[in-house]
């Protein structure tokens, strides 16, 4: 088993006074940043990551720096479903459908028992994760060694169909968002022959759009306006988490193991296969109330309603790191994030990295797990504090949110043009919520844009203009057709729906 | 008529949909254009600079095609409304003081601006009296610059009043 042995050593490394501190840190960050409008995993990680910078230089400073971001994340999926329970304001999008039951719970008087019902389920969720993360990420990477540049722009290609075929948002507003992307990514410098590119002679425009800024304006500053469109009243349920009632809970919960089972096997399904979190807690909250035998009373407050979404959501969230570590393809925004620090510190995430840099790689493997442990225990502690933060109202939040959207956006390169892109990218989110394009394919499409082209035109190279080369032998062949699969797969549900009807 | 609610409405969704799939149109068809003058095509050397935005730019105008296509056979019945009146009255309340803040920053220096945008909020949106305004817009910059400047060493942009008080 050398999985198990480079997890004892990643866990020596992980195990420092310093890294324990900083997964601390970043827990509470992250749960403040969870529960607060406008500020989320995604952008939360992106403002926060020009932070890491000096850090990273540091002997064994990679290690605590994505410590101490994956902890963010982490802390952000915990915290969103505290604002769904309490407040029924979702603080995340994959916590939208822990709203339908946690909310009704919380109204009812039983909202330390939601709140400890989720929590925990996020918990169980997230360790089946990186259970899955630690044994099948070595395998995934050592097989990944052999791969060539068409493999790995098949491995693009089923990415972003995968968009297509699982989103919920219409196909073509997925496909023209994704597009987008790709194209802001095109703007500036080819990687293959250095010419500039779609500049028109500014140069602002030489190093094309960064990702982050991207990130922090669609995610930052567009949810801002939107929250700010559906008023601002938070009234909230009060929230008091005593022992009492989270032994109970946990008294309570063994009774829905299989849920448990089947949300964390969506989850794990839908983060490894770019769904995402959100489609995953939809999907998992779905097939519970079509199995549970209190499926008609989902809605009402069942316990099973919020750990079903819950599960699913921090499970996707956590192995959606899977193919960032081992094929630099990142599962979400969030992990697109983390994979563009990697970069910033001088790694290059891909199956080179778990024989390059392991103590980095297990050392976060063992950290995802200590760090849901840190999560757990903070948010089941000092829940009433960060409901609190909701309670500041808005008129002040929301100018402090922006003035730190504004420095992070500065700090990643410097540059005020970049503050000025936020802004733009605040509207444009805005407007593509409201109008449901989606903004996850378009961010993964600016991070991968340049190297899925450069997979791209370097696999066309060797075969010289030859598209059969996506179907020269049956690894690439069956990824591409399994992408094209996922690509057509509106069509043929729609095809499958209209010969049922008959 | 609309079915979101009982506001004015300032903007009906059919128009909005109708002026992003313009506005994708547009985009793609800037890229096009581009990539065209830069050689979209193969060339001795494999597929020149522009071969894969070219491709990228007709998927964006094809889609847009098709969701301007859809937008125009909208029927009024499912016309929703896009934003209405007070509701963007609210977003542009925010937009433009954070447009206005964006420019300050580059004048007065992040630290200042921050002061000047905070307060404002506060005492216009939020009608507090003026020494919680004071307390929490000069707080949050003095916080934040013992963050940037003085923890992580991380220069901000700084203004006058910066270098008035030698802290450059």
């Amino acid at each position: 088993m050398d999985e198990i042995q480079s997890l004892l050593h990643g866990f020596e490394v992980a195990l420092s006074y310093r890294n324990l501190a900083l997964m601390f840190v970043g827990v509470i960050l992250g749960v403040i940043i969870g529960v607060l409008p406008g500020l989320g995993g995604a952008n939360g990680v992106a403002i926060l990551l020009p932070l890491t910078f000096a850090m990273a230089q540091t002997p064994g400073g990679t290690t605590s720096a994505i410590i101490l971001l994956s902890c963010i994340y982490w802390g952000a999926l915990f915290g969103g479903a505290i604002t769904s329970i309490l407040f029924n304001i979702p603080g995340e999008p994959w916590s939208v459908a822990t709203t339908f039951d946690g909310y009704p719970m919380a109204q009812k008087g039983r909202a330390g028992e939601a709140l400890t019902a989720a929590f925990t389920s996020s918990f169980v969720g997230a360790l089946v994760a990186v259970i899955v993360i630690t044994f099948l990420s070595p395998v995934v990477a050592r097989f990944a060694l052999e791969f060539g540049p068409p493999e790995f722009f098949a491995v693009y290609l089923l990415t972003f169909c995968a968009f297509v075929g699982m989103s919920k948002e219409p196909p073509f507003k997925t496909l023209a968002s994704m597009m987008l992307g790709f194209a802001l990514a095109a703007v500036g410098t080819d990687p293959v022959t250095g010419t500039l590119r779609l500049t028109f002679g500014t140069t602002h425009l030489l190093t094309g759009f960064d990702f982050l800024i991207a990130v922090i304006g669609l995610f930052g500053i567009g949810e801002i306006l939107l929250t700010l469109e559906e008023g601002l009243a938070f009234k909230g349920a009060s929230a008091k988490l005593n022992m009492k009632v989270v032994l109970e809970t946990w008294r309570e919960l063994p009774k829905y193991w299989v849920t448990s089972i089947r949300s964390s096997a969506v989850g794990c399904f839908m983060g490894i296969v770019p769904g995402g979190a959100t489609p995953a807690s939809f999907m998992s909250y779905g097939v519970a109330r079509r199995f549970s035998k209190d499926g008609d009373k989902f809605g009402t407050g069942q316990v099973e309603g919020v750990v079903a979404p819950e599960t699913a959501a921090h499970a996707a969230g956590t192995s959606a790191l899977l193919p960032m570590l081992t094929l630099g393809v990142p599962g979400s925004p969030t992990a697109a994030v983390l994979l563009g620090g990697l970069l910033i510190w001088g790694l290059q995430p891909g199956p080179l990295l778990f024989v390059e840099q392991k103590d980095f790689v297990w050392g976060l493997i063992a950290s995802m797990y200590l760090g849901n442990i840190a999560g757990l225990i903070v948010v089941l502690t000092c829940v009433p504090l960060f409901a609190a933060i909701l309670r500041v109202p808005f008129s002040v939040i929301a100018p402090i949110i922006m003035v730190i959207c504004a420095i992070g956006a500065y700090t990643v390169h410097n540059s005020m043009f970049d503050v000025w892109m936020m802004v733009v990218f605040g509207v444009l989110g805005y407007v593509f919520k409201k109008l449901s394009y989606p903004l996850a394919p378009l961010v993964l499409a600016i991070v991968l844009g340049d190297r899925a082209e450069a997979s791209f035109r370097q696999a066309m190279l060797v075969s010289q203009g030859d598209m059969s080369v996506f179907f020269s032998n049956g690894l690439v062949g069956s990824m591409t057709g399994l992408a094209l699969f996922l690509l057509f797969w509106p069509v043929i549900s729609l095809g499958i729906a209209r010969v049922r009807g008959k | 008529m609309s079915a979101g609610g009982g506001g004015r409405v300032a903007l009906r969704h059919k128009t909005a949909e109708i002026a992003m799939a313009l506005a994708f149109l547009a985009i793609g068809a800037i890229v096009i254009f581009d990539s065209l003058r830069l050689g979209a095509r193969w060339g001795d050397e494999g597929p020149q600079t522009g071969y894969f935005p070219f491709y990228i730019a007709l998927i964006i105008c094809a889609s847009a095609a098709m969701i301007l296509f859809r937008a125009l056979r909208l029927r009024p019945e499912q016309d929703r409304t896009f934003v209405e009146v007070e509701q963007l009255k609210l977003v542009l309340a925010v937009l433009v003081p954070t447009a206005v803040y964006v420019a300050l920053i580059g004048w007065l220096g992040i630290y200042v601006a921050s002061i000047a945008f905070i307060a404002f909020f506060m005492r216009w949106l939020g009608k507090y009296v003026w020494w919680k305004v004071a307390v929490t817009s000069i707080g949050n910059s003095v916080f934040f610059f013992a963050i940037f400047e003085i923890w992580f060493k991380i220069p901000l942009p700084k203004g006058p009043l910066e270098t008035l008080l030698g802290l450059n």
